[in-house]
């Protein structure tokens, strides 16, 4: 267990290298003034481009330029903005957002996707079944900005149900709507996947075998169907966990939630190079190690698969 | 930010490739040769799964709405005869009426020529850009599974490092990089935003496509090829692609809806096309700022841009059951 936790650390490193090496790359060095527009309408004070050349190593060839960069990471310097910001205080005040985001859609996903896909598994072709089937494939055919758009438009502004926008005081039941639009697509995934693999587990000997020994019904689906049927449903919210943790550009930008992907896509457009790649970073790592998560949690679920 | 693909769409099963013989081409040989052994010919995964197709309702009905769009594409003036770019500032936001039947957007074009405009950008960002990754993505997992060893390690390495970042955030960042701005040409336009995608897209279709061929180069019919002397390039083209293709075409068809919805995204964001292109995306994002009072706006063209997605979610689950045997 220890040795796989190890190797699969090790092997996260060539991985982090190339990706962060793959953003360095796009954000500074493409062709295009880094000062352009920096300072108003007129071009930067040669200090100041002097200053600013030397800060973030531009002069350098861009490979020994990501290095030192690489370095200051490695100390947990994420270096500053060209505002003078720290990159990772800044990210350090999105994150908890980003998080509590994440969790709220999560939450959805478990309770509405895996319930929606337990009772359409046990009645196949009952009426049920076929509203999950279809009304996933609605949900997943429409583009996360427009459900965000027209839930906002009728539960938050026509009705009121719920706070329309989130702005500073991202409070759980601000987080409501947002988190369910940022699940909404994953929630039909994941009805359809407990579904099918539900209904694949139905048929299996151990079942049989349940109910020939008279186990009640719940016990039969509560225990033995259901821990076998969750395996790649875990996987998947566990892996979509790690991606929603890389913040969520779309649905933050909609709700005007103040999270990572809020501050990624505004230091994009800003060209804010030092920022992105700080931030791309963090949320690269985040990602795999959650992905060793599932994987260890995997094994605990289904001894068969052993990490020794 | 996650690419919008379920594990359980992704079809990695070629587990039944490898023991066919080489289909198209053994197809085409038996009938070069003379009618008389036809019967024997076995047929190909292609045309069982064509045959298959033709009798799938789900196949059907997303192949027509797929058609009306691409005809859209093309020939906009079949279904309407305004212009989109003739607008009124007078009928700026007016709502959907008899003379207009989607209503009027913000600077008052018509809505309906508008939408019906808007198909192209979506559809040709679309394609191209499936195209794109399909042809970078075969190549490299051709290559890694064939050559197998560094080559392997190395071009796996690469994919995983490319897989790494997700693929919102990349195109986001390869746009900003390189904006386009009202007097781009369109073509250039909808070129950057289908480099965007291409460049983190393909990273799927590699895996998908060493691993199959990893499968089929073990079959008897390539070291008999290999014995008969043919060189790389032909057991790669002849033999080993057609019997390795299938997963690819299915998640390509799959894939294509992302795109058009990622398209849409990006331009919603305002980083993707631009002002003469004419988008759903565009539409979309003008119209949020007006959502209280005019909700037209954001309703037709978010109908069409969901419609067009499922047409090809449609498409994909249709030829997914068909090439994949075992669901049978």
């Amino acid at each position: 267990m220890g040795r796989y936790v190890a190797r699969r650390l090790l092997q996260m490193i060539p991985v982090v290298i190339g990706t962060t090496l793959i953003i360095y790359t796009l954000v500074w060095s493409l062709p295009g003034d880094p000062f352009a527009g920096r300072c108003g309408a007129r071009p930067c004070p040669p200090a100041y481009v002097a200053a600013m050349t030397d800060k973030y190593n531009l002069d350098d060839f861009w490979l020994v330029a990501y290095f030192k960069y690489l370095g200051n990471l490695l100390t947990g310097d994420f270096g500053e903005t060209f505002q003078g910001l720290s990159v990772g205080e800044e990210l350090l005040r999105a994150y908890p957002t980003t998080a509590k985001l994440a969790l709220v859609a999560i939450a959805f996903e478990i309770l509405i996707g895996i319930g929606a896909g337990i009772l359409a598994g046990l009645r196949r072709g009952s009426y049920i079944d076929n509203l999950v089937l279809v009304s996933t494939l609605v949900v997943v055919s429409i583009p996360v900005f427009v459900i965000g758009s027209v839930l906002q438009l009728f539960l938050g502004m026509r009705w009121g149900i719920f706070p329309a926008t989130v702005g500073g005081d991202a409070s759980l039941y601000n987080l409501i709507l947002p988190g369910f639009v940022l699940a909404s697509l994953s929630l039909a995934y994941v009805a359809r996947l407990t579904r099918t693999s539900l209904a694949e587990n139905r048929r299996a000997d151990y079942v049989r075998t349940a109910v020939a020994k008279g186990l009640p019904q719940r016990r039969v689906i509560g225990v033995h169907t259901m821990r076998n049927s969750l395996i790649p449903v875990v996987t998947f919210i566990g892996a979509d966990f790690g991606a929603l943790l890389g913040g969520a550009i779309v649905t933050e930008g909609i709700f005007n939630v103040p999270g990572v992907g809020n501050l990624i896509f505004r230091s994009i457009t800003a060209r804010d190079g030092v920022m992105v790649t700080g931030a791309v970073t963090v949320l690269v790592l985040v990602f795999l190690l959650v992905n060793l998560l599932v994987d260890l949690i995997y094994g605990w679920l289904d001894p068969r698969i052993s990490h020794g | 930010m996650h690419s919008p693909v379920a594990p359980d769409q992704i079809v990695p099963s070629a587990a039944h490739v490898p023991g066919r013989p080489p289909g198209r081409a053994g197809g085409q040989r038996g009938r070069r040769r003379g009618g008389g052994h036809r019967a024997a010919v076995p047929r190909s995964l292609a045309g069982d799964a064509w045959r298959d197709l033709r009798r799938s309702p789900v196949f059907l009905v997303s192949a027509a709405i797929i058609l009306v769009l691409v005809a859209m594409a093309a020939v906009p003036g079949l279904f309407t005869s305004a212009d989109p770019r003739a607008c009124d500032l007078a009928n700026s936001r007016l709502p959907p009426s008899g003379s207009a039947w989607f209503g009027y957007d913000l600077q008052g074009c018509d809505m309906y020529a508008r939408t019906v405009h808007g198909a192209r950008a979506s559809i040709l960002v679309g394609v191209l850009t499936t195209l794109g990754i399909a042809l970078v993505g075969s190549v490299v997992g051709m290559f890694a599974g064939y050559h197998g060893g560094r080559v392997d390690a190395l071009l796996s390495r690469l994919t995983d490092m490319f897989f790494a970042v997700p693929m919102l955030l990349g195109a986001i960042i390869v746009l900003a990089t390189f904006p386009s701005t009202v007097g781009t040409p369109a073509w250039q336009t909808i070129g950057k935003v289908v480099m965007a995608l291409g460049v983190l897209g393909w990273t799927t279709v590699a895996r998908l496509m060493r691993s199959t061929v990893i499968q089929v180069k073990q079959a008897d019919y390539v070291q008999a090829a290999r014995g008969l002397g043919a060189g790389t390039s032909r057991i790669l083209l002849r033999h080993i692609l057609p019997n390795a293709v299938a997963p690819v075409v299915v998640y390509s068809t799959i894939i294509l809806g992302v795109f058009v919805v990622l398209e849409a995204t990006l331009s919603f964001l305002g980083i993707g096309l631009q002002a003469p292109v004419i988008s759903w995306g565009i539409a979309i994002s003008e119209a949020r700022a007006y959502l209280r009072q005019s909700p037209h706006m954001l309703l037709f063209p978010g109908a069409f841009l969901s419609v067009t997605v499922l047409a090809f979610i449609m498409l994909g689950d249709a030829v997914r059951d068909a090439f994949d045997p075992r669901l049978r």
